[in-house]
C-alpha cells in the first residue's frame, strides 16, 4: 500500500500524521482530567499505529508502473475491511443492549455499561461504523469505474477513511465514558464533529475532482445519490452540531439552538441522516451493483432520475413527522406528514425499478445468494418505506410513537434494507477487487443470506408485536376514566419479545461474522483469477497509444 | 415589511409550492427530453462492461 505512493506523498503523509499527533497532545494537555485528554492521547495513538507501517515503508523504492493505467482500490480494500470489523463490534453492542432490556444484570453495575453508554455506541457502530465505511469504500469504486478514471488524489482517499474512522473511534470511546451530547445519531462532542467536518469536506473535493476527470461523459446515476449523501450530510452535521464548548479544555458543549427550535433542528438531521445517509448513498450501491451483479442495466434510467430529484427534495421537509403532538407548530407538523406520505411515490419507483430489472433474471436470484442479497433489500426498502409513509400519518403516530413499534420499523429498514445491500455489495466487490474467481464458499453465502433474512423477520415481528401492545395498553382506559394500566405493566408484557429481538439480533450477527471469515478466507485461499493479459483487443496492447 | 411568523408561512406555503412544482416540471422534462434517450441508453449499458481499466 505504502508502496504505492512516492517519495514525496510518504513525506506528506507524514507530515499530516505529525500534525493529527500535535493537535492530540495539545487536546491532552488542554483537556487533562476532562475525558477531552483522554481523546488527545486517542488521537495520538490513532497517528501513531498509522505512522507503523508508514515508516516501516517510507524508503522502500518507489513505484515504477504507471499508476494511472488503473484503478485506486487499496483504500476501498482497507474500507471494506473497517466495515465488516465494524459490523461485528456494533451488531454485538446491538445484542448486548436487547439482551440489557430483557436481563438487566447484565450491565454488571459497571457506570461505562449502562444501557444510556452502550446504545450509542450500537448506533453510532452500526450507522457510521459499518454503513459509513461500506458507503466510503463503494463510493471510491463506483466513482472510479463509472467515470472510467482513477481517484484524483493519493492521499486524501486514505485520509478520508483514516479521518472518517478515527471520528468514529473518539464517538464510541466517548460514549462510554459518559461524553455525549444527547442528540440522536449526533452524539459525539464539538472537537470530534469540528473533526468530521474537515474529513467530510475532503471527501467532497476528491469525489467532485474525480467525476471531473471522467472519461465517460454522462454521470451514471449511482454517483448522483453518493453526491447527495456527501452534500446533505455535510449540510446536516454542520447545521445541527452548531455549539459553543464551555471551554477550550472541556467535552462538554451547548447547543446553539433553543427550545423547539432544537428539537426540530435535531429531527431534521435525524430524518435526513436516515434519508441521505441510509439511503442516498445505499441507493447509489443498488444502482450500480445490482444491474452489474444480474448483468442487466437497470430497469428504467429515466425513472432513476425522477426518483432521484424525488427523493431529495421530499425527503428535506419529512422530518418534523418525529415532533407529533409537541410544541412544534401544527403546520410544520403537517408538511412533515404530508412531505412523508409523498416519499412513497419516489421511494417506491427505486424499489420497483430494481426488482423490474430482475424480471427475466429470477432464476439468476433463484441460484446466486448474493443477488438475493440485494433483491430482499430491494424488498424490504419497499416495505420499510410504505411503513415509514404511515407511521408519519398523526393519528397513526399517536398509537405508534415512544413504542418498539419504532424501532421494528428502523430495523427493518437498517437490518433489512441497508445491511442486505451492503453484504450483497461487499459479495460482489470482494472477489473483484481482490481478482478472485468467486468467493470461498457460495454455501457460507447462502447460510449468511438464510441468517439474515430470518433475525430480521424475527426481530421485525417481535417489535411490531411489543410496539402495538405497548401502544395499546398505554392508551386502555377504565370506565371511570382512569389509565387500565401502569407503565410497569406494560414493561412485564415487553419480556418475551425482548428476547425474541435479542435472539433475532444474534441469528443477524452471527451471519456478519461468517461473512467476515468467507472474506478473509476468500483473499486467503481462493486462487487469483487467471490474467487476460492474452484476451484483450490488439489495438488496447499497442504500446505508447 | 415585517418578518414575522404569518410572513414567513405565508411564503413557504406560497412560493415554497411554486418552486416545488417548476422543480419537478424541470427534471421530467430532462428526464423525457428525446436527446437524452441514447444518452441515458448509453450510460445504463455502459456499466456493465468488463473491462476494468480507466480510459485514457
Amino acid at each position: 500500500m505504502i508502496r504505492q505512493l512516492t517519495g514525496s506523498e510518504r513525506q506528506l503523509a507524514a507530515i499530516m500524521l505529525g500534525l493529527v499527533a500535535v493537535v492530540g497532545v495539545a487536546m491532552a494537555a488542554a483537556g487533562r482530567n476532562d475525558t477531552m485528554g483522554v481523546h488527545g492521547l486517542i488521537v495520538m495513538l490513532f497517528a501513531g499505529a498509522l505512522m507503523y507501517p508508514l515508516f516501516s515503508a517510507i524508503g522502500a523504492p518507489e513505484p515504477t508502473e504507471d499508476r494511472e493505467a488503473s484503478y485506486y482500490d487499496d483504500p476501498i480494500k482497507v474500507g471494506i475491511v473497517l466495515s465488516m470489523i465494524w459490523a461485528v463490534f456494533g451488531m454485538f453492542m446491538g445484542v448486548w443492549v436487547a439482551a440489557q432490556l430483557a436481563w438487566p444484570g447484565l450491565a454488571f453495575d459497571g457506570a461505562w455499561s449502562t444501557f444510556g453508554r452502550l446504545r450509542p455506541t450500537h448506533t453510532s457502530g452500526v450507522i457510521f461504523g459499518f454503513g459509513g465505511n461500506a458507503l466510503i469504500a463503494t463510493a471510491f469504486h463506483v466513482v472510479q469505474r463509472t467515470s472510467r478514471a482513477r481517484l484524483a488524489g493519493q492521499i486524501s482517499p486514505w485520509f478520508v477513511l483514516f479521518g472518517y474512522n478515527l471520528f468514529c473511534v473518539l464517538a464510541v470511546s466517548g460514549y462510554l465514558m459518559g461524553v455525549t451530547q444527547s442528540k440522536e445519531y449526533a452524539e459525539a462532542e464539538w472537537y470530534a464533529d469540528l473533526w468530521l467536518v474537515v474529513v467530510w469536506v475532503t471527501f467532497f473535493v476528491l469525489y467532485l475532482r474525480t467525476i471531473a476527470r471522467r472519461k465517460e461523459p454522462h454521470i451514471y446515476v449511482a454517483n448522483w445519490y453518493f453526491m447527495a449523501f456527501i452534500v446533505v450530510v455535510a449540510i446536516l452535521h454542520i447545521v445541527n452540531n452548531l455549539a459553543l464548548p464551555i471551554s477550550w479544555g472541556s467535552a462538554k458543549s451547548y447547543t446553539v439552538w433553543p427550545g423547539v427550535q432544537d428539537a426540530m433542528v435535531q429531527w431534521w438531521y435525524g430524518h435526513n441522516a436516515v434519508a441521505f445517509f441510509l439511503t442516498a448513498g445505499f441507493l447509489g450501491m443498488l444502482y450500480y451493483y445490482l444491474p452489474v451483479r444480474a448483468q442487466r442495466p437497470i430497469f428504467s434510467y429515466r425513472l432513476s432520475i425522477l426518483s432521484f430529484w424525488g427523493i431529495t427534495f421530499f425527503y428535506m421537509w419529512a422530518g418534523s413527522h418525529h415532533l407529533h403532538y409537541t410544541a412544534l407548530p401544527h403546520w410544520v407538523q403537517t408538511l412533515g406528514m404530508t412531505f412523508s406520505v409523498m416519499l412513497l411515490v419516489p421511494s417506491w419507483a427505486s424499489a420497483g425499478n430494481a426488482l423490474l430489472t430482475l424480471n427475466g433474471a429470477w432464476h439468476r436470484v433463484r441460484d446466486d445468494a448474493t443477488l438475493r442479497f440485494m433483491t430482499a433489500a430491494a424488498i424490504f426498502y419497499g416495505l420499510s418505506t410504505f411503513e415509514g409513509s404511515f407511521l408519519a400519518i398523526r393519528p397513526v403516530n399517536a398509537l405508534s410513537h415512544y413504542t418498539d413499534w419504532t424501532v421494528g420499523h428502523v430495523h427493518a429498514g437498517a437490518l433489512g434494507w441497508v445491511a442486505l445491500i451492503t453484504f450483497g455489495s461487499l459479495y460482489t466487490l470482494v472477489p473483484s477487487l481482490w481478482k478472485r474467481e468467486r468467493m470461498y464458499s457460495a454455501t457460507l453465502v447462502e447460510v449468511h443470506f438464510w441468517l439474515a433474512i430470518a433475525g430480521t423477520l424475527i426481530y421485525v415481528f417481535a417489535m411490531w408485536n411489543s410496539g402495538v401492545i405497548q401502544g395499546l395498553m398505554w392508551r386502555t382506559y377504565t370506565g371511570d376514566g382512569a389509565l387500565a394500566y401502569s407503565f410497569v405493566d406494560s414493561l412485564v408484557a415487553m419480556y418475551p419479545y425482548y428476547i425474541a429481538r435479542t435472539i433475532g439480533g444474534l441469528l443477524f450477527l452471527i451471519g456478519a461474522i461468517i461473512g467476515c471469515y468467507n472474506m478473509w478466507m476468500t483473499v486467503r485461499a481462493v486462487p487469483e483469477t487467471v490474467s487476460r493479459q492474452g484476451d484483450l483487443p490488439v489495438a488496447a496492447t499497442v504500446p505508447g497509444e | 415589511m415585517d418578518l414575522d411568523h404569518d410572513t414567513v408561512v405565508a411564503f413557504s406555503k406560497s412560493w415554497g409550492l411554486f418552486y416545488l412544482m417548476g422543480f419537478f416540471l424541470c427534471a421530467v422534462v430532462y428526464a423525457f427530453w428525446p436527446a437524452n434517450r441514447k444518452r441515458f441508453d448509453r450510460a445504463k449499458n455502459s456499466i456493465l462492461d468488463q473491462d476494468d481499466k480507466p480510459w485514457r
